[in-house]
């Protein structure tokens, strides 16, 4: 869109958006460079950890693929079927990517571990063990985390694409191939590249999962080695050029992403139910069937069994459990709120003028290490304030600014969709500013943004939360207690705890994710 | 959305007495948990000091050093407890810390203690810790382990520290062989984690047969879990002894309330605590004993251990040879 | 008087001049070949497009420095006229308020509005469950509120039929009459023009003709326009 009369943001509304980009800019890049600035020496860049950059984009590009190649197929078929209970399950899928990685790993673990029930049921029969060690253990519960997430990126391209193109299709007898080719073709080749760097940014920051199923020292990866930067030489340049390198590699991608994606251009409908016609062969119900089935069982058996070993230990959790557990939901909630105050101004931004450069700011909370944001915010901010006195602020802003790339990509494809369809009558209304916002941004938007907000809620509940560099007395996050717990031998404790952490990020990621999709009067 | 963050501000502001002098104490995250010694040893040092004893869990040992030299001389802590003796040279070189008032005291360490900066509170050695009902014979060398097909899991030494501990035990036992050893247990390393905690859960789920830990470990599940089946393999190298330590920080603005907590860590009203809390030896036995099912516990012939100097000397090259043999 | 001053449009390799005045309370078709910019034409006075040379002039003032939602007039677009998620009486209140808070005498006129284009009774409802036409009455209704000197018809009722067109056209000239408004109305069908529009504009070969007579120009027409007409 060339003239500036139709653009979404007024001048008030850009001005918030580059705020808001200044932020995020600040806590990523800023707090870089606080501690580049505090490092000693200057220090190069090992052979390790040339290595580890080597092994890190080995397994987040085969993870991102896998995991997107793997979610086209689930998202058709939840596009196509309509059946009872299909939004709970849409809900619970999406469990995985919320949980805190310990947990899911042991999930994951009792299923393909050596004595899990894969294993078990592959000696019943005489047949050979599979490991989850090493590479493909990586990958696997890589994809376990990220099928979710790419599968909901690309549901929602499914669900932009308005009921009247699917009805045009049917009435010009398109079968599932040509509907395939003529409208989901072009809506992949716009969702796609964005969902493969989603997953790809994340597993390139992946810490945990690789080191304790990669198997060795082989399978270290960047954030790994800014870990150990920190912990083990305490060498604060080694640890700014990790960070730095990480940087370059999610821009890279992202930017890789923007050339090769092309917006679909549908344009508006009426917000007719999409009714669809064209997957009506049995042939194609019992694909969509099988598909739903496998991806339920490969997504929730390893949840079931983390369920069925914590629920009865549940009610004997010690009562600082339960404190961590109001205080992480507290944290949860202010950090939504934060989150999507952040993310609105900058998404009506970054579709004016300058957008790609304003989305790729609100997309560094990707690219950050958790571990150099907490120092060089720490360094920042301790010869204003007492670090301690923030541990719970800086949790929720931190929270907000590591969910805010995954509640921007929500919004942003459903807000270009409005500029489109709606730019020029809102323009021609004289619709502008909070009035726009409150009667056309915020309904046009309520799915994407209750959809953002459960994931920016369930995010920040699984997150470890209070950087230790902030810890004080009693700020400790339920995450953060679980792991205690389990660091202090109190395993059936930690399943309890795990079972009590898994209740309440899901259900405050289906309560926003609900509360969005609830579409009155129609 | 302001409202929420000032009431979360007002509630992360905790209420200090105002008239008691504050003593506060870095420590690791496990002290401080409810279920840790942290509770208690607050409640009974509180009891005794007129002040208001603070422990502010920061990481783990290693994080709280990285902590205290980000902070430097403007440090809040008074104290640091938890840094153990493979961290105590880089501690000393800060320049932050200082030498404790203590005087000499024996200590019921299975070495000779006699640091004047760093005062120990507990210790234990690293063992594999193994399930007597899924693994009847436990080798009894790290030899014996390369040359079986047991399954082991162990931490990255960059990351943990036990996993540190083990690089310097492999060390210790076979100073011109380590990584030859290291080569030969390649096959039986069933992974590598960045934490103890990681480990030993996967060890609980029976992933792998063995994982590294301290040989008090059964004594948990013992006293706690009334489970006999989980014991420590005595390894006929020795065992990589892990003293922890505290000590004051210089610039402290409370030195005699700190040189009283360092006292009271080394009575009995705390070291009685310590078994059963953060399942270690106290580095002072109390009067009474060890709690019973700590008499079942293995106890080495060989203590192996690094001078704290040496120790940080050798690392650099102990891990290379570590990961040359298993990126293999 | 809406008077183009050397206004001259310029995309790419298209481009388009005007250089003629409307007379005020004129209703005018603006008809032409298909892709001539009749559209075009109706964007740039409506603000959706800037003039590459040249002004565009409502009663002497320069309409360029205007935002779409600022300038004298109200349009309706082929399609797209109403926001699905608001209901009728919500998409018609937005002409008098952008921002929809509405005092009781404020929606006493919504009330009005929709009476006086037949669909009393119908303000709770959402665009997806009225008609073709009773959504083009729903636009009108807006028109009606919004009361802009200036009503321009990108061809809204063009998938009407031919009585439900018929129709909607002389609710446009009635409404038009009452308020005094100038009409701009793009136009396939030349007998459309002639029922609805005194004058015509042509637009062809680059250029949008001064406004003629449209009996005349249809029965008469130059060579651009008698192709596109079939004669």
């Amino acid at each position: 869109m060339a003239d500036r009369a139709v653009a979404l943001s007024g001048r008030f509304g850009t001005a918030l958006g580059l705020a808001v980009a200044g932020l995020v800019l600040c806590l990523t890049l800023g707090t870089l460079a606080a501690v580049a600035w505090r490092a000693e020496a200057a220090s190069g860049l090992g052979p390790a950890d040339w290595a580890a950059v080597r092994f890190t984009l080995l397994q987040a590009a085969l993870s991102a693929t896998i995991s997107v190649v793997l979610a086209v197929p689930v998202a058709r078929a939840f596009a196509r079927r309509r059946f009872r209970g299909r939004s709970v399950l849409i809900a619970l899928l999406g469990a995985p990517f919320i949980l805190p990685v310990i947990v899911a790993v042991l999930g994951l673990l009792a299923v393909f571990g050596r004595s899990g029930l894969l294993n078990d049921a592959l000696r019943a029969v005489g047949l050979p063990e599979v490991s989850i060690y090493g590479l493909q253990g990586v990958l696997v519960a890589h994809v376990f985390f990220n099928l979710p997430l790419a599968t909901r990126l690309i549901l929602q391209g499914w669900a932009a694409i308005p009921a009247e193109r699917f009805r045009l299709a049917a009435s010009l007898g398109l079968g599932a191939g040509e509907v395939g080719r003529f409208l989901e073709r072009p809506m992949l080749r716009a969702v796609l590249p964005g969902a493969w760097v989603a997953v790809f940014v994340v597993c390139l920051t992946s810490f945990a999962v690789a080191l304790t199923l990669g198997g060795g020292p082989a399978a270290t990866t960047v954030e790994l080695a800014i870990y150990q930067a920190f912990r083990f030489d305490f060498d604060l340049s080694r640890a700014a050029l990790l960070a730095a390198v990480q940087f370059a590699l999610c821009l890279a991608a992202g930017g890789l992403a923007a050339r090769v994606a092309r917006p679909a251009g549908f344009g508006a409908g009426l917000d007719r139910p999409a009714d669809r016609w064209d997957g009506a062969s049995g042939w194609l119900k019992a694909q969509d069937v099988g598909v739903i089935a496998l991806v339920s069982v490969f997504l929730l058996l390893p949840l079931a069994l983390v369920l069925l070993r914590g629920v009865p230990q549940v009610g004997a959790l010690p009562g600082s459990v339960w404190a961590a557990a109001v205080r992480s939901v507290a944290v949860a909630l202010a950090s939504t709120a934060l989150c999507v105050a952040l993310a609105l101004p900058l998404a009506i931004a970054a579709t004016g003028r300058g957008g790609r450069w304003i989305e790729a700011a609100g997309m560094l909370g990707l690219a950050t290490s958790s571990l150099v944001l907490g120092t060089g915010l720490f360094l920042l901010l301790r010869p204003w304030v007492r670090p301690g006195d923030l541990a719970l602020p800086v949790t929720v802003l931190v929270n907000a600014v590591m969910a805010l790339p995954f509640v921007l990509r929500a919004l942003l494809p459903a807000l270009r969709d409005l500029q489109a369809g709606y730019g020029r009558l809102s323009a021609s209304l004289g619709l502008q500013g909070f009035a726009r916002l409150r009667l056309l941004t915020l309904p046009r938007l309520r799915a994407p943004l209750g959809f953002g907000a459960g994931l920016a809620a369930a995010l920040s509940m699984g997150d470890l939360g209070v950087i230790a560099l902030f810890a004080d007395q009693g700020t400790e996050t339920l995450p953060l207690q679980l792991y205690r717990l389990m660091g202090a031998y109190r395993m059936d404790d930690a399943a309890g705890a795990a079972v009590l952490l898994l209740g309440l990020s899901l259900g405050l990621f289906w309560v926003f994710d609900r509360g969005g999709r609830g579409h009155a009067g129609l | 959305m302001k409202r929420s963050l000032i009431a979360l501000a007002l509630v992360a502001t905790p209420v200090a007495a105002q008239d008691r002098p504050v003593l506060t104490v870095y420590t690791y995250d496990s002290f401080t948990a409810e279920w840790g010694p942290g509770p208690q040893v607050e409640t009974a040092f509180e009891a005794i000091c007129e002040c208001d004893l603070r422990l502010i869990a920061a990481g783990d040992g290693a994080e709280l050093l990285s902590r205290l030299r980000l902070e430097g001389e403007q440090t809040e802590a008074d104290i640091v407890l938890g840094l153990d003796t493979n961290l105590t040279a880089a501690a000393a070189e800060t320049g932050l810390f200082t030498n404790h008032a203590l005087g000499e005291r024996d200590y019921d360490l299975p070495v000779i203690w006699d640091d004047p900066m760093f005062v120990p509170y507990d210790w234990g050695y690293f063992a594999f810790v193994y399930d007597k009902t899924r693994l009847p014979e436990p080798p009894a060398s790290f030899e014996a382990l390369a040359a079986s097909d047991i399954s082991i899991v162990i931490q990255d030494p960059r990351a943990s520290t036990p996993g540190l501990g083990l690089l310097l035990w492999v060390k210790a036992a076979y100073p011109d062989r380590a990584g030859e050893i290291w080569e030969a247990l390649a096959d039986n390393i069933l992974t590598v984690t960045p934490g103890w905690t990681e480990a030993y859960a996967l060890f609980i789920e029976g992933e792998a047969d063995m994982v590294l830990s301290y040989t008090t470990s059964p004594a948990y599940h013992l006293i706690a879990e009334g489970d006999d089946s989980k014991a420590a393999a005595s390894f006929t190298e020795g065992h990589y002894l892990q003293v922890e330590v505290a000590a004051r920080l210089a610039s402290t603005d409370e030195p005699d309330l700190a040189d009283r907590f360092l006292a009271f860590m080394v009575s009995e009203e705390f070291q009685k605590v310590i078994p059963e809390t953060n399942w270690m030896y106290p580095a002072v036995t109390p009067p009474g004993g060890l709690p019973a099912g700590f008499d079942t516990l293995i106890t080495p012939e060989r203590a192996l251990i690094y001078p704290a100097g040496e120790a940080a000397l050798i690392r650099g090259e102990a891990l290379a040879e570590w990961q040359t043999a298993l990126s293999r | 008087m809406l008077v183009f001053e050397r206004a001259r449009i310029v995309q790419g390799d298209f481009s388009m001049a005007a250089d003629f005045a409307v007379p005020e309370g004129a209703r005018v078709a603006v008809i032409g070949p298909s892709g001539a910019g009749k559209s075009t034409l109706l964007a740039a006075v409506a603000g959706f497009i800037p003039l590459t040379e040249g002004r565009i002039l409502w009663e002497g003032q320069n309409l360029a420095p205007l935002a779409p939602g600022a300038r004298p007039l109200s349009i309706l677009f082929q399609d797209q006229n109403l926001f699905p998620h608001l209901t009728v009486l919500q998409n018609v209140g937005l002409g008098l308020r952008p921002d929809l808070r509405l005092d009781r005498e404020q929606q006493a006129q919504v009330a009005a509005a929709l009476e006086r284009v037949g669909l009393d009774g119908l303000g709770a409802r959402r665009p997806a469950q009225l008609s073709g036409g009773q959504q083009g009455r729903v636009a009108l209704a807006r028109a009606l509120l919004r009361a802009r000197p200036l009503l321009l018809l990108d061809e809204p009722f063009a998938a009407l039929g031919p009585a439900l067109k018929a129709e909607m056209l002389d609710l446009v000239a009635e409404i038009a009459a009452e308020t005094a408004s100038t009409v701009l109305m793009v136009s396939h069908e030349p007998a459309d023009a002639r029922r609805f529009a005194p004058l015509s504009v042509l637009v062809a070969d680059g250029r949008a003709e001064p406004p003629l007579p449209t009996g005349a120009l249809l029965d008469n027409p130059p060579p651009a326009l008698a192709a596109y007409l079939g004669q």
